[in-house]
C-alpha cells in the first residue's frame, strides 16, 4: 500500500514537474521572443529605409548640390558639411578626452578621497603638507568622475543651449568686439566651429569614461615595473600604458564620434543651414548636415511626395555613416577581446 | 594596431583629397573670394528664396547666396543683429522693428514686396465643406467650434493644424482671422507649412492654413467675409483684384548700405524673370503698379 | 618592440626629466580645462536663464507663479494652463508642456522596460553563447541609430499605421511619440540590465541549480533579484533619456501643447518646445529666459536622475566585485 501511495504521489511529483518544465519553456519563449521584436524592429526601419532610399543614392545624388527646392538634385553639401563637423569634433573631443582620462587616471591619487582624508588625519611633520594636496586632488578626480559620468547623460538639446548661451552670444561677441568694425558680426553667429565645439563637449564624457575604462584594463604591475625600470612617468604612459590601451580608447572614440555625427538637437541653433549651394569655407560658415536634412526635408519641404525619394536617400546616407562607425567600433573591440582570448 | 591606426589615417587623407578634388562636381562655385549673400526669415518663402538663389546663382557665377528659414521674426532679428543681409519676412516689419534695425545698423531700410501670397486654408480633399466665413474659421482655430457638422460637414471632430510661434503665417492669421484671439491649446503646430498640408492630406478631418504655394494634395476653400457674401477662391485674380480676405504681400528687408550684389539680386527678383519664378514656385507674381512702386 | 628598450636609455637624463615635467604640465592642463569646460557648461546654462529672477523687466512676465501655478480664466484645465508665448498676453504656463514629457515617457518605459529586461534576462541566461555574440552588436547598432532617423520612421511609417489600426482622430500622438522612443530606450534598458545579470558571481547561478532548481526557476528566482538594483538603474537612466530626448518628439508628438492626460491626444514636450521655439526668440526676452529656464529644469531634472542611477550600479557593482 505504502509503496503504490510513494508511488502515486512520485509520478503526481513528476508530471507537475514536467508541467512546470513546459511553463517554463514558455516563459523561456517569451523572453526570446522579446529579442525577436526587438531585431524585428531594427529590421523593419533597416528595411523601410533601404527599400525605398537605396535605389536613389546615385552618384549624381552624391555629388551634387539639392535643386528644385530640394526635391532633386543630391546632397552633397550635406555630406560634406556633416564629413567636416565630424572631423572638426574628433579633433577637439578625442585629444582632449584622452589627455583628460589620462590625468584622471595616471595624474591624480589612485585612492579614494575617504582614505586620503585619514592618512593626512594619521600623518606627522613634513608630509602633512604633501597628504593635503593628496587629499584635494583625489576629491578633485572623484568630484570630476562623477560630473562626467552625470554629463553623459545630459540630453543634447541643452548642450544646444550651451552652445547658443556660451559659444555664440559670450564668446562669438567678444571676439567680434575685438576682431570686427562696430556692428559687424563674424562669430556671433551660429558657425561650424561653434557647431563642432558644441558636438565635441557632448561626446567629451563618453571618450572620458571610455579612456579611463581602458586605462583600468593596463595591469598596475606593468606601470610599476617600467618606473622601477628608471622610466619616467610621461616613458611609462607612452610606451606602457597608451599602446595597451589603445583599443579600447579607439572603440570608446569611434563609438562618441558615432553618437555625435548623428546628433541634431544641438546643430538647431549652432549654424546648421536649410540651403547652401556649397561647401563650407572657413570655421566661420554655415554648413549643411545630413540629419538637418532629414529633419527639414520630411518636416518643411515643399512637396512632400516629391521629396520622399531625396529623404529616403538622405536617411540611408546618414543611417550608413553611423552604422558603418559604429561597426568599426564593434569590430576593433571584438578583435581585442579574441586576441585577449587567444593569448590569455 | 598601430597598422590599423595609420591606416584609418591614410583613409582620412585619401577622402581629403578626393574631396578637393571634386567640388566642380558640386556645381556650385566654391572657393569664389566674393563675400556671400545671406538670406534668413520666413518658413514660407525660403523655398522662394531657394528658387531665387539659385536660378541667380545660375546666371550670374561668381554670386553666392545662403539661404535659411527660421520664421520670419527669426530673419528680423538676424538683420537687427546684423547676421543676415537680406530678411525675408511674411509679414510687414512692425515700426519698432524698423527703427530697432536703423538704429542698430546705422543705415536706411528697404522694404520690397516679392510676390503676392494668399493665405489659404486646406481641407481634406473627401472634406464635404467647401466655404467657411471668416467668423466661423476664427471660432474653430479659437476652440468654440469643434465639430464639423457645425459648419455643414460630417459629424466628426475637427482637427486643428498650424504653425510655430515664430513664423508670420502664424502671426498674420492671428491678426487677421483670430482677431488676436488665442489659438486653441489644442491646435498641432507643425514647422513648416508643408507639414500642415501634408498632415491634413493625410487627415480626413484635418484643417490647416498656410501659403497658397504648397497647396497639394489637400483642398483650399472658399472664405467668406461674412455670411452673406459669396465665397471667394484663392486665385491670382481674386488675389490681385483684392477680393480674397486673406491675402499678404511677401517681402525683402535689407539696408541702404547692402553690398552692390544684393541690391542687383533684389532688382532681379522683382523683375520679369524673378517673377517668373515667383509663379514657379507657385506664389502670384506682383501686380504690375507694386512692381513699378518699389523701384 | 625593440626600439621601445632602446630610446629610454640612449637620452640624456636631464632631458628625459624635463620632457617628463613637460608632459605632467600638459595633463594637467588639459585635465584642468576639460574640467572649466564642465563647470561652464552648469553656469552658462543658468546664467540665460537667471533673468526670471533678477531682471524686473523680464520677471514681470516670466516667473515661477506664471510657470506652474497660474490659471488663466477658463472652464477646463486645458483652458487653463496655457502655453501662448508669442502675443499680446503671452501665457507661460509649463504645465502642458511637462505633462507632454511625462505622457511620452510613460509610453516609452512602458513599452521599453519590460522588453528591454526580458531581453537582457535571456541574452545573460539562455542565449548561447554564439547567439549572445550577435545579440549584444546588434542591440548597439539599434543604439546608433540617430534619433532624427527615428523621428523621420515615427512620422511618416509609425503614425500612419498606428491610426490605420488603431484608429486615433489625432495622428500624431502620445503613443505615436512614445513608441518610436521607446524603440530609442531599449538599448538603454538592455545594456544596463544585461550588464548587472551578467555581473551576477557564478556561484549564485551553481548552488542555485545544484539544489535542483531548473534554469528558468534560477533566472527568474536567483539572477532578476540579484541584479534588480541594475535593473531599476537602467529604468532610471532611461527615464533621463526620455525627458531630454528631443528630435524624435519634435518629429512625431504633434506639437500641441494641450493640458490632457489622454494618451491619443497629440502632446508638446519641454525639449520640442525649446528646439522649436528657441531659434526664433529674441535675444534677452522673456520668452528667451523662459526657454532657457526650461533647459535648466531639464538639465537639473536628468542630473539628477542620471547620479541616482549612476550611485546605484557603482553601488552594486563594489558590492558583486566583494562578493566574488
Amino acid at each position: 500500500m505504502t509503496s503504490v501511495d510513494l508511488d502515486t504521489t512520485l509520478t503526481r511529483r513528476i508530471a507537475s514537474r514536467s508541467r512546470r518544465r513546459f511553463g517554463e519553456i514558455v516563459w523561456v519563449e517569451l523572453l526570446g521572443l522579446s529579442i525577436v521584436l526587438i531585431l524585428a524592429i531594427l529590421g523593419v526601419i533597416v528595411a523601410d529605409v533601404v527599400i525605398h532610399g537605396a535605389g536613389h543614392v546615385t552618384w549624381t545624388f552624391i555629388s551634387e548640390s539639392p535643386r528644385q527646392g530640394l526635391t532633386e538634385g543630391g546632397i552633397y553639401p550635406a555630406i560634406i558639411g556633416t564629413t567636416f563637423l565630424v572631423l572638426l569634433m574628433t579633433a577637439a573631443a578625442v585629444p582632449l578626452g584622452v589627455a583628460t582620462a589620462v590625468y584622471l587616471h595616471e595624474y591624480t591619487p589612485p585612492e579614494r578621497p575617504k582614505q586620503a582624508w585619514k592618512r593626512f588625519r594619521a600623518a606627522e611633520g613634513p608630509d602633512r603638507r604633501k597628504l593635503f594636496g593628496t587629499v584635494l586632488l583625489s576629491l578633485l578626480a572623484k568630484v570630476t568622475r562623477s560630473a562626467v559620468a552625470n554629463l553623459a547623460g545630459v540630453p543634447s538639446i541643452v548642450f544646444g543651449l550651451f552652445g547658443l548661451g556660451f559659444f555664440i552670444q559670450f564668446v562669438g561677441r567678444a571676439m567680434d568686439a575685438a576682431t570686427q568694425p562696430a556692428g559687424q558680426i563674424l562669430w556671433g553667429q551660429g558657425n561650424l566651429l561653434w557647431a563642432a565645439l558644441t558636438l565635441a563637449l557632448l561626446t567629451l564624457p563618453t571618450v572620458i569614461v571610455a579612456t579611463e575604462e581602458a586605462l583600468r584594463t593596463v595591469p598596475p604591475e606593468l606601470r610599476a615595473a617600467s618606473i622601477a625600470l628608471g622610466a619616467t612617468r610621461w616613458e611609462t604612459i607612452r610606451r606602457i600604458v597608451l599602446p595597451g590601451a589603445l583599443p579600447g580608447i579607439l572603440t570608446g572614440a569611434i563609438l562618441a564620434i558615432s553618437r555625435g555625427a548623428g546628433e541634431v538637437a544641438p546643430l538647431l541653433f549652432t549654424g546648421a543651414a536649410y540651403y547652401l549651394p556649397f561647401l563650407p569655407e572657413a570655421l566661420s560658415s554655415q554648413f549643411m548636415h545630413l540629419g538637418y536634412h532629414v529633419l527639414i526635408l520630411s518636416t518643411q519641404s515643399p512637396d512632400v511626395e516629391a521629396t520622399k525619394p531625396v529623404l529616403y536617400g538622405t536617411v540611408f546616407v546618414l543611417l550608413v555613416l553611423t552604422f558603418l562607425l559604429n561597426l568599426t567600433g564593434v569590430l576593433i573591440r571584438a578583435r581585442t577581446r579574441s586576441k585577449l582570448r587567444a593569448g590569455g | 594596431m598601430k597598422r590599423a591606426f595609420s591606416l584609418a589615417l591614410l583613409l582620412a587623407v585619401a577622402c581629403g583629397g578626393d574631396r578637393r578634388e571634386t567640388p566642380a562636381g558640386a556645381g556650385a562655385p566654391s572657393g569664389s573670394s566674393n563675400k556671400a549673400i545671406t538670406i534668413k526669415g520666413s518658413d514660407t518663402m525660403v523655398i522662394l528664396g531657394q528658387r531665387f538663389a539659385e536660378e541667380y546663382m545660375k546666371n550670374n557665377p561668381g554670386v553666392v547666396i545662403h539661404v535659411n528659414g527660421g520664421g520670419s521674426g527669426t530673419g528680423i532679428a538676424a538683420l537687427i543683429n546684423g547676421t543676415v543681409d537680406l530678411a525675408q519676412s511674411s509679414r510687414p516689419m512692425k515700426d519698432g522693428e524698423k527703427a530697432d534695425v536703423e538704429k542698430k545698423r546705422n543705415a536706411q531700410l528697404n522694404e520690397t514686396p516679392v510676390a503676392l501670397d494668399a493665405l489659404a486654408v486646406f481641407v481634406n480633399e473627401s472634406n464635404k465643406v467647401h466655404a467657411l466665413t471668416l467668423d466661423q474659421l476664427a471660432q474653430i482655430y479659437t476652440g468654440k467650434i469643434t465639430n464639423w457638422t457645425q459648419v455643414g460637414g460630417a459629424d466628426a471632430q475637427i482637427v486643428l493644424y498650424g504653425r510655430e510661434n515664430s513664423s508670420g503665417t502664424y502671426e498674420y492669421f492671428k491678426e487677421h482671422v483670430l482677431a488676436k484671439a488665442d489659438f486653441a491649446p489644442r491646435t498641432q503646430t507643425l514647422q513648416g507649412t508643408a507639414a500642415v498640408i501634408n498632415a491634413v492630406s493625410r487627415d480626413v478631418n484635418g484643417i490647416g492654413y498656410g501659403g497658397i504655394a504648397y497647396a497639394q494634395g489637400v483642398r483650399p476653400i472658399g472664405v467668406k467675409k461674412d455670411a452673406g457674401s459669396p465665397a471667394v477662391e484663392p486665385t491670382e485674380a481674386n488675389v490681385a483684384n483684392g477680393t480674397y480676405p486673406v491675402a499678404r504681400y511677401l517681402y525683402f528687408y535689407w539696408i541702404s548700405t547692402a553690398s552692390p550684389q544684393l541690391q542687383q539680386f533684389v532688382q532681379w527678383a522683382t523683375s520679369p524673370d524673378g517673377q517668373k519664378m515667383v509663379e514657379n514656385v507657385g506664389y502670384f507674381p506682383l501686380p504690375e503698379k507694386t512692381r513699378t512702386s518699389t523701384q | 618592440m625593440n626600439d621601445r628598450r632602446k630610446v629610454d636609455l640612449t637620452r640624456g637624463v636631464k632631458g628625459r626629466f624635463i620632457r617628463d615635467r613637460l608632459m605632467t604640465v600638459v595633463f594637467t592642463g588639459a585635465g584642468w580645462f576639460a574640467i572649466l569646460f564642465i563647470a561652464l557648461i552648469f553656469v552658462f546654462t543658468f546664467r540665460e536663464a537667471l533673468p526670471i529672477f533678477t531682471d524686473p523687466e523680464v520677471s514681470k512676465e516670466a516667473n515661477l507663479h506664471e510657470f506652474f501655478v497660474k490659471r488663466v480664466e477658463g472652464e477646463t484645465i486645458e483652458q487653463q494652463f496655457v502655453w501662448q508665448p508669442v502675443g499680446e498676453v503671452p501665457k507661460f504656463s509649463f504645465i502642458p508642456l511637462i505633462l507632454g514629457t511625462l505622457k511620452a515617457t510613460f509610453v516609452g518605459l512602458l513599452f521599453a522596460c519590460p522588453i528591454g529586461v526580458a531581453a537582457a534576462l535571456f541574452s545573460s541566461e539562455f542565449a548561447p553563447p554564439k547567439l549572445r555574440e550577435w545579440i549584444k552588436p546588434t542591440i548597439e547598432l539599434l543604439a546608433g541609430i540617430p534619433s532624427v532617423v527615428l523621428g523621420f520612421f515615427a512620422l511618416l511609417v509609425l503614425a500612419s499605421w498606428l491610426q490605420n489600426t488603431f484608429g486615433f482622430t489625432y495622428r500624431l500622438n502620445a503613443w505615436n511619440a512614445g513608441l518610436a522612443l521607446g524603440i530609442a530606450l531599449l538599448p538603454v534598458v538592455f545594456t544596463i540590465s544585461e550588464d548587472g545579470m551578467s555581473s551576477v558571481p557564478r556561484h549564485y547561478r551553481e548552488g542555485s541549480l545544484a539544489l535542483g532548481a531548473s534554469r528558468f526557476q534560477t533566472a527568474w528566482k536567483v539572477v532578476l533579484p540579484a541584479a534588480l538594483p541594475a535593473v531599476f538603474a537602467s529604468f532610471v537612466l532611461a527615464f533621463g533619456r526620455a525627458i531630454g530626448e528631443t528630435m524624435i518628439l519634435l518629429m512625431a508628438g504633434g506639437n500641441a501643447a494641450i493640458t490632457s492626460f489622454s494618451l491619443s491626444d497629440p502632446l508638446r514636450t519641454l525639449s520640442a518646445t525649446i528646439a522649436a521655439e528657441l531659434g526664433e526668440v529674441v535675444f534677452g526676452d522673456p520668452h528667451y529666459s523662459a526657454l532657457f529656464f526650461m533647459g535648466t529644469l531639464l538639465f537639473v531634472l536628468t542630473f539628477v536622475s542620471n547620479s541616482a542611477g549612476q550611485w546605484v550600479i557603482g553601488r552594486m557593482q563594489r558590492r558583486m566585485q566583494g562578493e566574488s
